[in-house]
């Protein structure tokens, strides 16, 4: 599954980082703790969450993930953009909380 | 090979500036995948404590064949219990700093995780010493 087929099927917003949209996924992480995400994520992860500065992107970048999806309609930080356009790695929005959003992706993953 | 970065108390805007820098360097030696993401975990999280913790520091990365030497020196306020900072969990880190995610008590024993050797010198007052070897 690539990031474009996820935009596709759950409605997502792009805010940036669509020459990334092609990324493979490989699975998904659920985190606002960035220690969390930096210690335990892997790459080519899917990473939803409520963070939206640009630091979400220097861990974004640092642990190759697929792209990061903002929930319950937060939007993105200029400086996030900035970051996931020079990356190529795109930031996402949903209007659905985490909880939601999880569990779409999740049944859509494991199909 | 030696690289120098010098880093700002409270500038989260720069940080993981050099774990990128040191991550690509790596990449071009063409070291174990696997390793080089350890190293960036270890050397973003000692970054990060410099940011929110101290009020200026420096990184000093060294890689040498066989190691990689990172060495962060901050001048801060210092840990009084090192012990307890280690603990998973245990966190001095400010609300602000929490509200971005960061300061969750996780920081140390990531590094701890993810480093070969790690060693922590600190002088309350004056600041801190954490000097961390991954072999590759």
């Amino acid at each position: 599954m690539k990031v474009s087929d996820l935009v596709d099927e759950l409605g997502l917003t792009v805010y940036s980082g669509a020459k990334g949209l092609d990324r493979e996924i490989t699975g998904g992480y659920v985190s606002d703790l960035l220690s969390d995400v930096m210690g335990n994520s892997r790459e080519g992860q899917v990473w939803i969450t409520l963070q939206v500065h640009q630091n979400v992107m220097a861990i974004a970048s640092l642990k190759d993930l697929a792209a990061v999806v903002l929930v319950n309609n937060f939007q993105p930080h200029e400086n996030t953009i900035r970051h996931s356009n020079d990356e190529n790695i795109p930031v996402l929005g949903t209007c659905l909380p985490t909880f939601e959003i999880t569990g779409k992706f999740y049944q859509l993953f494991k199909q | 090979m030696k690289l120098t970065f010098s880093i700002q108390g409270s500038d989260f805007t720069h940080a993981g500036y050099p774990s990128s820098e040191v991550k690509k360097v790596l990449k071009q030696l063409d070291i174990d995948g696997k390793t080089i993401k350890k190293i960036v975990i270890a050397l973003y999280e000692a970054e990060v404590n410099v940011v929110a913790h101290a009020w200026k520091g420096t990184a000093t990365i060294e890689i040498e064949e066989n190691k990689i030497s990172m060495l962060l020196e901050d001048e801060g306020p210092g840990i009084p219990d090192i012990d307890l900072a280690m603990q998973a969990g245990y966190s001095t880190a400010s609300k602000e700093v929490r509200d971005m995610g960061f300061g969750a008590g996780m920081g140390l024993p990531n590094m701890k995780k993810n480093s070969d050797e790690l060693i922590i010198e600190s002088e309350v007052g004056k600041g801190t010493k954490v000097k961390m070897v991954n072999y590759f």
